[in-house]
């Protein structure tokens, strides 16, 4: 080979290395000063508050002083109800996902590439009360209406062997007693009365009765996925109605908003839809695109629920809760959607 | 037979006798090609393993929309592998076709900076990264067949896979390192990815020789010749061992899965079961090599089999704790070693110089496709017979998979490696 010699040749190897290693440490200093708290989301480029969204704005309206907990770019924050595009509290505690009711905020920290998540319990001066360490990824979290109930799901393994086989460990944490049960897979599963005993069990989206003691959930196994009441003190899972998934209790405890995989395969996305407990009739929502998120009641007839832009940004998006009216945006650059009454 | 003299004049004449060890003969471009995937493994493995995390946590991709994006390309790759080879051969630029190869992988990880959160756009990265390491195989390895002599192949791709492995073994730590260093920034470990496989390519630009014959006649790289070196006996029989290999493994991501349901490891193992599993193959690949040149490269191969074979059952045997661990890992780099250069450490010599990298790609290609499907056909084992049923079964079809090579390539493999030897 005639081209230049062995020497001109390391030269420039050597040259052009400590010039890759200067961009190399330049991303890896820029990626530390991104990460500084209040600097914004991990990537460093998540859409703020201000950017404009599609969609008109949402015509509900609320006594004056109650306020929407929601996560904007990752962190706790409140805004009025009453002018929900108006000024926001942010503040520096940093949650995956996160949800309050009754005094008490749950938070599930992120998951980082070297770091186990951790469910946080917050009291209303927002003092850590119970700090959990969980392993998996954030993925549900609710709170008892009380206030003294947190439960909460992550994906656990099975996220990189994927081909579908996803699974899911869920928790309830008594706030009082902090006595805890670290999978509600080991409650009893009844499905029409029998007892259904299977190891592909997986349980997630726990949603509270306004009696601490009964909630709902959604039940996994054999492919398919069902809604169920659970009784803490009894430690049992009972079947209710099929292909709910995500559900969240009204106000009032007479219906159940959900996603409902279309057709009955999630891979072809899921419907934000409302079920009667009494009936068992289903409502779709006016909401058309795809809803992957446990939806929250703004009241008895409203809905809070969150979806993605393209470029990854949340936006919490509202609708009614019959199926009537066009779905709008709440609060834009934000997730994890939860009302504080007035006075709360 | 097809033994190439083209690059040989650079190696020492071979003074030592059969006894000495003659590790020189690896030579100095199977070094530079080495060090190439040395630099370049470290940047690819890098990104593997964050991707899972980056998708998950960082896009908050959902597990499925995940399985999706990964199990994507795999049969256009092993196409345009072909035909990449065959491009390689009919211009006959080896080099070239590599370098482009690297290139486009070195980009990829850039583009994964640049396309931002966009699912789709990350998806057509991803593709564009595993056409890079599609196209670049094959000619790196006939580059090494065309740069050792025939009676030291094994050694020569011993000592390339144990550069390989090195990278392989480094990356995950690298990437480790990078995300402490950079607050878990995920954009920080693609750029050093990024620099890191550039300075491969340049690496590979300046010090890689490439092995260029005036062009090759008309009609010596055609696709009629293509279909000749199909038709021809001795490269059906190693294309069908090759695709028995694929068939034989079901993938390591099973072995660890196995493991960690067996030993309830929490997740965080996983990517340390695959450093372990690098970590015995780097050790073994070069003395394996050096092995299978001495006693035949058959040999070590079936020997291989059996240590997967044995992997296969301690998987639900009566061992268990960190013996089991530490064993498993250990013997799957050990059939690693034993099988992945020595299969094409035994296939050069058969495959005629013109044509050598396009039929590498074909037996790297049939090895992909059958692995591919024998990782599915275990998943359904698992789902229907259970875990310890399914990999009992696994060990039994190694044992049938090398049975079947050692029928296959026992009759035609000797004679010809003695008379290329001299």
């Amino acid at each position: 080979m005639n081209g230049p010699s062995r020497r001109v040749r390391i030269l420039v190897t050597a040259i052009a290395a400590v010039l890759l290693a200067a961009v190399a440490t330049t991303a890896v200093v820029v990626g530390r000063q991104n990460a500084e708290p209040a600097g914004g989301s991990a990537r460093g480029r998540a859409g703020t508050a201000a950017d404009p969204v599609a969609g008109a704005a949402a015509d509900v309206h609320f006594p004056p002083g109650t306020r929407l907990d929601a996560l904007s770019n990752g962190l706790l924050s409140t805004v009025s109800l009453t002018d929900p595009a108006g000024p926001r509290t942010v503040t520096t505690r940093r949650c995956d996902r996160a949800y309050t009711a009754g005094g008490t905020t749950s938070c599930l920290t992120p998951a980082g590439a070297l770091s186990a998540p951790e469910l946080l319990v917050l009291d209303k001066e927002s003092k850590v009360r119970h700090s959990i360490d969980l392993t998996g990824l954030p993925n549900r979290t609710r709170v008892s209406p009380d206030g003294s109930k947190v439960a909460w799901t992550l994906f656990v393994g099975g996220d990189s062997y994927a081909g579908g086989g996803f699974s899911t460990r869920t928790g309830i944490l008594d706030v009082r007693s902090g006595q805890r049960i670290d999978s509600l897979e080991e409650f009893a599963y009844f499905r029409d009365g029998r007892r259904h005993r299977a190891v592909d069990i997986n349980v997630w989206g726990v949603t509270f009765a306004a009696d601490p003691n009964r909630f709902y959930a959604t039940v996994s196994s054999k492919g398919v996925r069902s809604l169920v009441q659970g009784d803490l003190a009894a430690k049992t899972l009972r079947a209710l109605a099929d292909n709910v998934e995500c559900p969240s209790l009204s106000p009032d405890g007479t219906r159940i908003a959900f996603k409902e995989a279309i057709g009955a395969d999630p891979a072809k996305g899921w419907r934000l839809t409302v079920l009667d407990l009494a009936t068992l009739r289903r409502t779709r929502s006016a909401e058309a695109r795809s809803v992957d998120d446990q939806p929250a009641w703004l009241d008895d007839r409203n809905l809070a629920y969150g979806l993605q832009r393209p470029d990854g940004t949340n936006d919490v998006w509202t609708t009614r809760a019959d199926g009537t009216g066009k779905p709008a945006v709440l609060v834009a650059g934000a997730n994890s959607p939860a009302v504080l009454p007035a006075g709360s | 037979m097809y033994l190439s003299t083209i690059g040989r004049t650079e190696l020492p004449p071979d003074a030592g006798g059969p006894g000495r060890r003659r590790w020189h003969l690896v030579g100095g471009n199977v070094l530079a090609l080495g060090t190439v995937s040395l630099i370049t493994d470290i940047s690819a493995e890098m990104v593997t393993a964050v991707l899972p995390l980056y998708l998950v946590l960082g896009l908050q991709l959902s597990p499925a929309a995940y399985g999706v994006l990964d199990g994507l390309n795999t049969g256009a790759t092993a196409l345009l592998r072909i035909a990449g080879g065959y491009a390689a051969d009919r211009v006959s630029r080896r080099k070239a076709v590599a370098g482009a190869g690297y290139g486009l992988s070195a980009l990829a990880k850039l583009g994964l900076v640049a396309v931002g959160n966009s699912v789709s756009a990350i998806g057509l990265v991803l593709a564009a990264d595993r056409a890079g390491k599609g196209l670049r195989t094959a000619p790196r390895d006939a580059l090494i067949t065309l740069s050792a002599p025939e009676h030291a192949l094994g050694r020569a791709f011993g000592v390339h896979r144990a550069m390989d492995s090195i990278g392989a073994f480094a990356g995950p730590l690298v990437a480790l390192a990078v995300l402490t260093a950079a607050g878990q920034s995920f954009d920080a470990v693609f750029v050093t990815s990024f620099c890191i496989a550039a300075l491969g390519v340049l690496v590979l630009v300046l010090f890689v020789r490439d092995h260029r014959q005036a062009r090759p006649p008309a009609g010596t790289v055609s696709p009629r010749a293509v279909g000749r070196l199909l038709r021809d006996r001795p490269v059906q029989r190693l294309v069908a061992a090759a695709c028995l290999l694929g068939l034989a493994t079901i993938g390591d991501g099973f072995v660890y899965l196995l493991l960690q349901r067996r030993e309830s490891l929490s997740v965080g193992w996983f990517p340390l079961l695959a450093v372990g599993t690098s970590l015995s193959y780097l050790i073994l690949a070069a003395p394996l090599g050096a092995l299978a040149d001495r006693v035949g490269r058959l040999p070590v191969m079936l020997g291989g089999y059996g240590v997967l074979a044995v992997v296969y059952l301690l998987l639900h045997g009566p061992l268990g704790g960190p013996a089991l661990l530490v064993l498993v890992v250990g013997l799957n780099g050990v059939f690693y070693a034993a099988t992945e250069g020595v299969l094409m450490a035994l296939a050069a010599p058969v495959l005629p110089e013109r044509l050598r990298t396009t039929g590498i790609a074909l037996i790297q290609s049939g090895q992909a496709i059958a692995y591919l499907g024998s990782s599915v056909l275990f998943g359904l084992a698992w789902q229907a017979w259970g875990p310890a049923a399914a990999s009992r079964g696994a060990a039994v079809c190694v044992v049938v998979g090398a049975l079947a090579t050692a029928f296959l390539l026992m009759a035609k493999n000797s004679p010809e490696r003695q008379g290329t030897s001299s």
